[in-house]
């Protein structure tokens, strides 16, 4: 609950192609750190305002893990559009989390 | 105090699981402040355990438990052990327990660089933290396996999962599915939880299940080494340990009579003590139902209640076919002193039925309760099992002070060879074994019964033929004759034999008394003709002295007078006759 919502969409022409996301991450370590950089870069590039970014650090907010069943740090949970679909890792791997996302490289 | 402290002088702190017979195979429980490793096959029962574990944790130790689930969510998990009368929503609402469900899909991850396990351990610690646990169960961790990708992260995370909950000294279990082949548990886990491992296992053995535990190893503390048959009955996981068998009920020396007063008088007089197992065995048609019959409707007439566990005949069969030894069932079980129970003994596992007659016996409340047989609830070759799982139910029974009669069959081949061996196993556990035969004999086929043995009281060594018939069970004296035992009518005919001649000796004493009397008589007679004869003869002599004297007065007085008339004086004549006369 520390990192506020990022807003970086406005458009609310295209509210179907809006994307939730939820990042839950363990306090600042290499690879929380790493997850929230990499996140911001892809959503930029990719979905640029057309997504909305909340981080959740669960040492903080322990109680929330159990809400979105998370076990692996950091993992990426794609609210919208449905279904809810769930990245693990620390979104290194940029086309993996694009096919995670069902993003097509193209922006699409 | 001076427990606690010898306790962790000699051995590790162990956490009683208060699962009756667990505790006393480990010696008190699993090792506090660290895991162990519960495994074994689908539907064999971990979860029972480990929520067991849990619920008497919280309950009867103070010790608060975290249940995290992987496979079964919270409200399955609930309504499953609502079965075994645990009310989980209540302790959840105490504080006392907390539920946790772990779900993850496959389908639905996306892996993408590295991660670790840290939202696990943030939701467990929360969990713990929130109720302050002591206990903590992960049941089954190994779904991770499937759901996550990476499996060399998941190793790593595991292990410093394990190492955590020892840190944060939490007593866990922690269960696994059981591998194919040796393997111990599927994936391994056994590799990280090395302290306490603990095997299920659910045989199935002519279409009856049996479940068995056993430990396999626990790290720094002596531990049974066996399998022990288990169950999982209404009140709970149950272990039986025959090391459970503490022998420390109290005794009673109040004697209960059987019903037949002869097979009393066997037993010193008085019967059976009250809360002691008897034993009745023999082959088929020798009447241990019989004696078992009789036993219950003497229990019902002292105004007791009786329980029978029947596994060969149906209620209705047993009533009807005791009418005609002179025993009605009937009137007891309308006025609710007697419970006939009937069930196939394939129907369910020997644990079950042990389950089952332990339920009975504990709302029923009886003095007296019979199993007919015993020998019906297992397989002849699997007495390994039937005789802790025995041992157990005479336990209980004693323990309650109940009067258990057990009858058991012995198949025929046996009875020929040897019928005391076949029991060997099971009749140590009895007080009074009454061992009931067939003699055949002459074309005849008698039963024959005798104590074999009586704890406790003198007994009789006599062999007595049993005789069931329309007026009841009865016991008589066998014929002892030569060198054989006759019974039946062989019994019956040389009982005649033996009347018919004493009569005939009795009727040769009188007739020799008879004659002896005539002889006296004739004797006595004879003397009375001797007498009468000799009387006659001494008369004879008597009157012919008289005669000779008479006829000799005669003579001188002839001769007097001559002499008087020669000399010519009357008066002299006249002296001389009133002298002589």
């Amino acid at each position: 609950m520390t990192a506020p919502a990022v807003h970086a969409s406005d458009d609310e022409n295209t509210p179907e192609l809006a994307f939730q996301l939820r990042l839950y991450i363990a306090g600042q370590t290499v690879k929380s750190v790493a997850a929230i950089a990499n996140l911001k870069r892809i959503c930029e590039t990719h979905l640029a305002r057309r997504y909305s970014i909340e981080v959740i650090d669960l040492t903080e907010a322990p109680h929330l893990a159990v809400r979105d069943q998370i076990l692996a740090i950091p993992t990426l949970v794609r609210r919208l559009p449905a279904p809810i679909k769930k990245i693990i890792g620390d979104l290194s791997n940029e086309e993996r989390v694009l096919i995670g996302l069902d993003i097509h490289s193209d922006g699409v | 105090m001076k427990k606690k402290l010898s306790e962790g002088l000699s051995a590790l702190v162990k956490a009683a699981t208060g699962i009756d017979g667990l505790d006393e195979i480990t010696g008190g429980g699993l090792p506090t402040g660290r895991p162990t490793l519960v495994c074994g096959s689908a539907g064999c029962g971990k979860t029972m355990l480990a929520m067991e574990f849990l619920v008497r944790g919280a309950t009867e130790f103070d010790e608060p438990g975290v249940f995290m689930m992987f496979e079964e969510n919270a409200a399955e998990l609930t309504a499953n052990v609502r079965s075994l009368g645990f009310d989980l929503e209540g302790l959840i609402s105490e504080k006392k327990i907390v539920l946790d469900y772990v779900h993850i899909e496959r389908s639905e991850i996306e892996e993408t660089g590295e991660y670790d396990l840290e939202g696990l351990f943030i939701r467990l610690g929360h969990a713990i933290d929130s109720i302050g646990a002591k206990r903590v169960v992960l049941d089954t961790i190994e779904a991770l396996f499937a759901g996550l990708p990476n499996q060399a992260v998941l190793r790593a995370e595991l292990r410093r999962l394990f190492r955590w909950l020892k840190d944060r000294g939490m007593t866990a279990v922690i269960t696994g599915e059981k591998g194919d082949g040796n393997a111990i548990t599927r994936y391994g886990l056994e590799e990280y939880v090395a302290d306490c491992v603990i095997i299920l296992d659910q045989r199935i053995r002519e279409q009856v299940s049996t479940r068995r535990l056993r430990v396999l190893k626990y790290r720094g503390t002596a531990h049974g080494m066996n399998e022990y048959p288990f169950l999982i009955s209404p009140h709970g996981f149950s272990v039986l340990p025959i090391t459970s068998l503490l022998l420390e009920h109290g005794v009673s020396t109040k004697r209960v009579p059987t019903g037949i007063e002869r097979l009393d008088e066997m037993l010193g007089g008085q019967g059976v003590f009250q809360g002691s197992s008897v034993l009745v065995s023999g082959s088929s048609g020798t009447g241990k139902s019989s004696i078992a019959a009789k036993f219950i409707e003497t229990a019902c007439k002292r105004g007791e209640r009786a329980l029978f566990f029947a596994y060969e005949e149906s209620a209705a069969q047993i009533v009807r076919n005791m009418r005609s030894v002179d025993i009605d069932l009937q009137p007891w079980i309308d006025r609710g002193l007697l419970q006939i129970h009937s069930s196939r003994p394939t129907l369910q596992g020997l644990e079950q039925h042990l389950v089952l007659m332990h339920d009975a016996v504990q709302s029923f409340r009886p003095t007296v309760v019979v199993v007919d047989p015993i020998s019906n609830l297992t397989l002849a070759d699997d007495d390994s099992e039937v005789k802790p799982t025995l041992m157990r139910l005479i336990d209980f029974l004693k323990k309650e002070q109940i009067t258990a009669v057990f009858t058991s069959l012995i198949t025929s081949g046996d009875a020929v060879s040897a019928p005391e061996d076949t029991l060997l196993g099971v009749s140590s556990l009895m007080d009074t074994w009454l061992l009931l035969r067939n003699v055949e004999f002459t074309g005849e086929r008698n039963r024959t019964i005798f104590v074999r043995k009586s704890r406790g009281m003198a007994h009789s060594n006599q062999v007595r033929e049993f005789i069931l018939s329309d007026r009841g069970i009865d016991l008589v004296d066998v014929y002892l004759g030569g060198d054989r035992v006759l019974t039946g009518s062989a019994r019956v005919a040389q009982e005649a034999q033996e009347r018919d001649a004493a009569t005939l000796r009795g009727e040769d004493h009188e007739r020799k008394l008879r004659q002896l009397d005539s002889k006296r008589k004739a004797i006595e007679a004879q003397i009375a003709a001797l007498q009468a004869e000799a009387e006659a003869d001494s008369e004879e002599v008597h009157f012919a002295i008289a005669q000779e004297l008479l006829q000799q007065k005669a003579t001188h007085r002839n001769a007097d007078a001559m002499k008087h008339q020669r000399s010519g004086s009357t008066e002299q004549l006249e002296d001389v006759v009133e002298t002589t006369a």
